[in-house]
């Protein structure tokens, strides 16, 4: 059952992206940061963990979940080793796929060449 | 003498066009004009490990077409005029490299063509070059990855978008000559419309456009009826239509517009969005369709306005609007009296 | 010329067409969700091999992460995305295709200089924010914790 709320709330999500770029005059760019940080929002309400038991990766998967992640993150490393934590928890949580990404992107350009869109 | 009236300079003695090369890549090779191409390539790339030689490489074709068909040595011009959108028009200098002859770079944006060939044409009937050549180029490639995004980025275009033209165009000029000629020349002038949409170049672009029009008609004693057609660069879909409604508002309306941008591509069938751009764009539309069809007698008399966008990144980010200019070329079928 | 910026706007506005809302949501929303749900696919594959909950939720960004980079790489992605808009831009998909396009794109300038300086041209903000956000609800959290226990 997961799985049809997975597809429908990450589809979702990502209308909710389209219409902020069709009917808007924001750039994808600002909808991005504005999606992160609405998840660390969300997150710090307690409202996205809900929504995540729910859809599953229909909520971790778009960047909402993002912000999501790096608000959890900074909230155990805050109880766990206080003021400090404010500091290393977001990026600790996010290291791993922001590591992947890079290394991603290493690989990519040693192997992978531009290409023409004609 | 050449004569001016107000921005118009008018050629008693009008130079002539001693030949023309149009060269492109693989999606003006699969429109509208590919007949008119002296040479059109597959690959975008041109055998070159980056997109900025294969633009170099690119107008370097063109100008050996053009030499060729004018079979001239390339130490025979007199002064080339040239430009492209790469950053400090790279393009173009390093393609003139290989060239040993004077070089006046330009950067006009898409509007380059129009303003070469303008200033050929002055040095020309003035006697300062007796064989004066314009040169301008655009490369899909070398435009997105600098003005836009990475090519394997994942974006999605705006139905008011444009598409930059992977080609270059090249014209010779004479003081004399059998071939079309020059009539006059009109410079355009700086207008600022408050557009702020980089997406929609057309509309930034159509008051520049609409300017120099009336500017010229002021001037030059014709009308707009008097010509087979009124060649704009690359006003697109979207900034075609804003030109004629413009142009409607300030008392001339237009019945013979024609876009190089819509004429390049065929928008039902190519995913151009609103049309084709860039610097390429209009030269190699001039010299694959308009001056051939000049030098046939299948027109006449028309005018040509390369159009362009003088914003940058850095001035776009930094929230300012996109200022717009058209350069004007009158151009005649040989025969016919200026 | 008579006309006046302010006169021109609405002219301009008129003569530009809108994006198809529609269709651009139907794409949005189907190709969005497939991530998605390959995504979930992905979970409960790694659930299901005794992976704790938070390392398959990893392990499924990093999967996730290296097909997009594949599919980036193949020229794949930017295709799909030019028809899907906010479907291929919004997921972890949309993420890694813009840290790995910048690094294929500017490895002529040099791996240091190029692909080094460039790499987080385009995801660079939203780590800077989404981290900036984070700290700041995390000093937050650190003043209300003693009270909500």
């Amino acid at each position: 059952m997961n799985y049809f709320w997975a597809f429908c709330v990450g589809g979702a999500l990502c209308v909710a992206g389209q219409l902020l770029i069709d009917l808007t005059k924001l750039t994808p760019a600002r909808i991005l940061v504005a999606f992160v940080v609405a998840g660390v929002v969300l997150s710090a309400l307690g409202w996205y963990a809900p929504l995540a038991e729910f859809a599953g990766a229909g909520a971790t998967v778009p960047l909402l979940g993002f912000g999501h992640l790096l608000a959890q993150g900074v909230v155990n490393a805050v109880n766990k080793s206080g003021l400090l934590g404010v500091l290393t928890g977001g990026l600790t949580a996010a290291a791993g796929g922001i590591c992947a990404s890079l290394l991603a992107g290493l690989l990519a350009a040693l192997v992978a060449k531009s290409r023409d869109q004609n | 003498m050449p004569q001016r009236r107000g921005d118009v300079i008018l050629f008693d003695r009008p130079p002539a066009v001693d030949a023309w090369a149009a060269v492109g890549g693989k999606k003006e090779g699969e429109g509208p004009l590919a007949a008119g191409f002296d040479l059109l390539f597959e690959d975008n790339r041109l055998g070159q490990p980056t997109w900025e030689k294969a633009e170099s490489e690119l107008q370097r074709q063109c100008m050996n077409q053009l030499l060729r068909r004018a079979g001239l040595a390339p130490d025979a011009l007199s002064l080339v005029f040239g430009g492209d959108l790469q950053c400090q028009c790279t393009a173009s200098h390093y393609a003139m490299r290989q060239l040993d002859v004077p070089f006046a770079g330009l950067y006009g944006a898409c509007s380059t063509m129009a303003e070469g060939l303008a200033l050929a044409a002055c040095f020309a009937a003035c006697g300062l070059a007796d064989r004066a050549a314009a040169l301008t180029s655009s490369h899909f490639c070398t435009a997105e990855r600098q003005y836009r995004t990475p090519l394997t980025y994942g974006g999605k275009r705006t139905p008011t978008a444009q598409w930059t033209a992977t080609a270059a165009g090249a014209v010779l000029l004479t003081p004399t000559g059998r071939g079309p000629q020059v009539g006059a020349v009109c410079f355009g002038r700086v207008r600022d419309f408050d557009v702020t949409d980089i997406n929609n170049m057309g509309a930034a672009m159509a008051p520049a456009a609409a300017e120099t029009l009336l500017r010229f008609f002021a001037r030059n004693g014709r009308r707009p009826e008097d010509y087979d057609a009124i060649y704009t660069g690359d006003l697109g879909f979207v900034g075609s239509r804003l030109l004629l409604e413009i142009l409607q508002v300030e008392g001339l309306p237009l019945q013979n517009h024609q876009d190089c941008g819509l004429l390049l591509y065929d928008r039902a069938r190519q995913q151009v969005k609103a049309g084709g751009s860039g610097a390429g764009c209009s030269a190699a539309v001039l010299a694959a369709h308009i001056l051939p069809g000049l030098a046939k007698g299948q027109l006449r008399r028309v005018l040509l306005l390369s159009t362009g966008a003088l914003m940058s990144q850095t001035t776009f980010l930094q929230g300012e609007s996109i200022p717009g200019i058209a350069h004007l070329v009158e151009l005649l079928a040989p025969d016919v009296p200026v | 010329m008579k006309l006046t910026p302010q006169q021109y706007k609405p002219m301009v506005k008129a003569a530009s067409p809108p994006s198809p809302l529609w269709k651009d949501c139907l794409w949005a929303f189907f190709v969005g969700g497939a991530i998605c749900l390959l995504g979930e696919g992905l979970r409960q594959a790694y659930l299901a091999q005794g992976f704790p909950l938070t390392d398959a939720g990893t392990l499924t960004s990093v999967t996730l992460i290296a097909l997009s980079g594949l599919f980036t790489g193949l020229g794949l992605y930017q295709k799909l995305a030019a028809k899907a808009g906010a479907g291929t831009l919004v997921p972890i998909t949309g993420f890694a295709n813009a840290v790995v396009s910048p690094a294929i794109e500017f490895k002529e300038e040099g791996f240091i200089t190029g692909v080094g300086a460039k790499l987080f041209l385009i995801a660079g903000p939203v780590i800077v924010y989404g981290v900036a956000a984070s700290s700041l609800w995390g000093l937050v959290w650190y003043v209300l914790r003693p009270w909500v226990g």
